[in-house]
């Protein structure tokens, strides 16, 4: 059977599928492939669920707290337990609520969704092998949303012992002692759930800092809490081996001197990185031209193939899925007439540490290796009522605005602290608008807000920031 | 070592096959990456491939001069690495190179930044992942995304655009002020689209020209002639004319030639019914005259020019012509022609290539008469020089008869008295 279609989305997460549903409201004729259920890595193994657990860990940590000591006169006679089983119910419940969401709006968008996976025979046409047989499709237009996968490292198959994120996110029992290889965002974020869950936790880092995507001002307090929290950080380190003990597994480490160390392990969590997902669907048919490791593409999402599209991980870094669901929504109204480039001045990154990281824009050195003259303004969290109130004053967070000199044309803003996260909107809307510091400033925010901190900082730029001494 | 499939593209507008012309690589060539291929050709234009690695070739999808499908296979590669055949699952793109280095590569998912340094992770061995093309992190123009928006929209480009906002930012206003502006001062790019739709003559223009197009095998034939001569007798009869005479243009006596050059080549005063496959040649001779007009181009009809002298045929080239311009022509006097006169007068230029008035099968085109430089008895000399560009239905007229006709009324223009005298060879214009 062949089904002909004016636009193919192959891939239903956070590009593929917001591109199908624009692309359904404007009227294209409309399917998306997708092997498994829509959403995505994003949906069903990453962010979300992610998210969910790091949310249910830091309730259980809040709670422990309470039972060693009371605070704020509030006490636990025992200590809580953790039904692992009833976690992964109460997190997939979120996830299935959020993909039905997803599959209800893409029916309403009058997009057809076809279960399975696509194999492409050449740039238009693919076979599906969906529940009721094999599909072929043939489209004008044809929107690549493949995404990555977890990089794996030659020595350390996943299997067993050794997990990606996918299987993190979904234990049957949580691990005593738990190495993580890789102390990037996804590792922290995992690592530093478990470890509030109660686990053992290790990370072993390749380079000589975590977080390598922020600068060291910011990870400190990230840093800080791991030390706190007996994690240890084995930098500018490399895993080589996991061999078995008496109790499990031990995971064999050398250090930048070749000094080697065996760290015992019931499993270890490999993060160093996602692949963009290039095989196994015929994408070599297509006749696309690649760019390293990533699938090349203009500023519009198009491939060297005439109406091929290409957007999200698969195209390049960074591998977030607000910049895949970004080029979705901009390709369907390119493919249905309108003029549309991807041209962001910044693309925010969060990351959901203990405490909450998020970047918008140039940081100081970036600014400084640009050659461009620069005012930095800080503003701590330990300064703002909202904050203290809520116990997120303690962990070092602040707030951090970079800006020109010349003319004060904000650059940049980062930040670390609990709940950080969700300031990354306005961040990315005053770089959006072009906003100056004056403009951070001349803005009344509500109080009490962690909010207030941003014009403190941006005020702290010119020196007279009113709640700190500048 | 490993193998890559170059499958041959899409070079144009969704073609399912090319054909090659010609190979620049021959099996067991070593190529570097983006060397020339191959040529080939679609319908549209030819296009040069070139490779998109460096490797050596192992085989060639077909000799030159064959078609090849889009998206089959045209070159096989040996590459270093592991290329893209028969590799389900090729190494992790980070590219450790030996088991030996277990270790975690510095690529952690690095949003916004620019992939970390290199010298602490072991990718010496493959090359660095490229950051996404294209994707600033950071543009140049100072603007809103809603102005940036709306610049696209408009088709400007906003780096032109004074921004008067704070650091130089561009505001709406800005935008609607740079939109508002007439293009004298700067001049500026233009993207506005204005559609018509093609009704009433321009309509019929349109069918009429595409159907002569499309199914008349034009061939085309320019010769020049002298005018002297012509111009000396013209003028006389001009200066000397009766007070009911009209004043002569060249065309009357080109009206004249015709008459006669087709009195002797019936061939060219005739139309075809291709659909019946059926030629009518006419005794009479009626002078289609193409004239633009307000409304576009229109041929009236000068009917039975074989029945009028010089100056009748003058008197009516002016009426039918005026009536066309007039918009008071009847349909009879727009219809009817078996052979066509173009003129452009002053704008005649060199040469022109007349499309023929369907279902005619000669149309004579009139170039400007201009003295030029001419040798004659192995001297230069001026002469007052005009070209005749013809156009002839070749499925009905042949070229050499074409030529015939040509010559004939060349004969005649170049030795006016010849258009008056029956009968006479006019096989010869002046002596070169």
């Amino acid at each position: 059977m062949t089904t002909k279609c004016k636009v193919l989305v192959v891939g239903g997460g956070p590009g593929g599928y917001v591109a199908a549903i624009r692309a359904g409201q404007l009227g294209l004729d409309t399917i998306i492939v997708e092997a498994d259920r829509c959403g995505g890595t994003c949906l069903i193994r990453g962010c979300i669920p992610s998210k969910a657990l790091i949310h249910a860990a830091g309730r259980f940590e809040a709670l422990n707290s309470h039972a060693r000591k009371p605070r704020m006169g509030i006490s636990l006679a025992a200590a809580p337990t953790l039904d692992v089983a009833e976690l992964i119910a109460w997190k997939e419940g979120v996830v299935d609520r959020l993909n039905q969401g997803v599959e209800g709006l893409l029916k309403r968008a009058k997009v057809r969704i076809v279960g399975g996976w696509a194999s492409f025979s050449d740039a238009k046409t693919c076979t599906v092998e969906t529940g009721e047989g094999e599909q072929t499709i043939r489209a004008e237009h044809v929107i690549l949303a493949t995404g990555s996968v977890a990089t794996e490292l030659p020595g350390l198959p996943f299997g067993g012992p050794v997990i990606s994120s996918t299987e993190a996110l979904s234990p049957t029992r949580l691990p005593a002692r738990l190495v993580i290889v890789g102390a990037g965002y996804i590792g922290l974020e995992l690592g530093i759930a478990y470890r509030k869950l109660g686990c053992e936790v290790s990370f072993v880092e390749a380079l000589p800092r975590i977080l390598p995507l922020f600068d060291r001002e910011l990870t400190r307090p990230v840093e800080q809490w791991l030390k706190r929290h007996g994690v240890a950080v084995h930098l500018a380190t490399r895993a080589k081996r996991l061999t078995e003990t008496d109790d499990g597994h031990a995971l064999e480490i050398t250090d930048a001197e070749g000094a080697r160390q065996r760290l015992p392990a019931d499993q270890v969590l490999v993060t160093v990185g996602r692949r963009a997902n290039r095989d196994g669907w015929g994408l070599e048919n297509m006749a696309v031209d690649l760019d390293g490791p990533f699938v090349r593409v203009d500023d519009q999402c198009r491939t060297s193939m005439k109406n091929v599209w290409a957007i999200g991980d698969l195209i390049g870094e960074p591998m977030l899925a607000h910049k895949a669901t970004f080029q979705g929504e901009m390709v369907a109204e390119i493919i249905a007439g309108h003029r549309r480039r991807f041209d962001p001045r910044a693309i925010p990154a969060v990351c959901f540490t203990e405490p909450e990281v998020v970047g918008v824009g140039l940081t100081p050195d970036e600014a400084k290796a640009q050659g461009i003259d620069t005012v930095v303004g800080r503003f701590p969290f330990a300064a703002n009522g909202r904050a203290l109130a809520m116990e997120a004053g303690g962990e070092g967070g602040f707030v951090r605005a970079t800006a020109r000199r010349d003319n004060h044309l904000l650059l940049g803003v980062h930040a670390v602290g609990a709940h950080i996260s969700e300031l990354a909107g306005e961040l990315s809307l005053a770089l959006e608008m072009g906003a100056r510091l004056e403009d951070l400033f001349g803005t009344i925010h509500a109080h009490p807000t962690l909010g207030e901190t941003l014009p403190e900082a941006a005020l702290s730029a010119l020196g007279h920031a009113i709640h700190i001494a500048n | 070592m490993g193998h890559y499939s170059f499958k041959t593209p899409d070079v144009g507008e969704g073609i399912v096959e090319v054909e090659l012309i010609d190979w620049h690589i021959a099996v067991g060539d070593e190529v570097t990456e983006d060397q020339a291929l191959a040529d080939v050709m679609t319908d549209k234009a030819n296009v040069e491939l070139s490779s998109p690695v460096a490797g050596r070739v192992l085989k060639l999808a077909c000799p030159a001069g064959e078609m090849v499908a889009v998206g089959s296979e045209l070159v096989l590669f040996e590459v270093a690495g592991p290329g893209n055949e028969d590799e389900v699952a090729p190494e992790s793109s980070t590219g450790e190179g030996t088991a030996e280095t277990v270790a975690p590569p510095a690529g952690t998912p690095s949003p916004q930044a620019p992939p970390p340094t290199p010298a602490a992770s072991p990718r010496a061995t493959a090359p660095a992942p490229h950051p996404a093309p294209a994707i600033a992190s950071r543009g140049k123009v100072l603007a809103s995304p809603a102005v940036r928006r709306q610049a696209l929209d408009a088709g400007i480009d906003l780096a032109r655009v004074p921004g008067n906002g704070p650091a130089g930012r561009i505001t709406h206003a800005d935008l609607d002020a740079y939109i508002a502006t007439p293009a004298t001062a700067t001049p500026r790019a233009r993207s506005a689209t204005e559609q018509f739709k093609v009704t009433g003559l321009r309509r019929v223009i349109a069918q009429k020209m595409q159907a002569s197009k499309r199914t008349i095998p034009h061939f085309s034939y320019v010769e020049e002639i002298e005018l002297d001569a012509l111009e000396a007798l013209r003028n006389h009869l001009n200066t000397n004319r009766a007070p009911d005479q009209p004043k002569l243009t060249l065309l009357p006596f080109l009206m004249v030639a015709l008459v006669r050059a087709v009195e002797r080549f019936p061939q060219a005063n005739a139309t075809f019914d291709d659909e019946a496959g059926v030629v009518t040649r006419y005794a009479g001779v009626h002078i289609g005259i193409a004239t633009q007009t307000d409304q576009g181009l229109k041929v009236p009809v000068v009917h039975h020019a074989e029945s009028c002298d010089l100056w009748a045929n003058a008197a009516e080239l002016q009426r039918v012509a005026e009536a066309a311009r007039d918009n008071t022509a009847t349909t009879a006097e727009l219809s009817g022609s078996t052979i066509t006169i173009t003129s452009l007068g002053k704008l005649g230029g060199i040469v022109s290539t007349p499309v023929l008035n369907k279902p005619e099968v000669a149309i004579i085109g009139v170039n400007k008469a201009e003295d030029r430089v001419v040798a004659r008895d192995g001297r230069m000399a001026i002469r007052r020089m005009m070209n005749l560009s013809s156009s002839f239905d070749h499925r009905i007229v042949d070229g050499y008869v074409a030529a015939e006709l040509i010559q004939a009324i060349k004969a005649m223009l170049e030795r006016p008295a010849l258009l008056f005298l029956p009968g006479a060879a006019l096989d010869q214009g002046v002596p070169r």
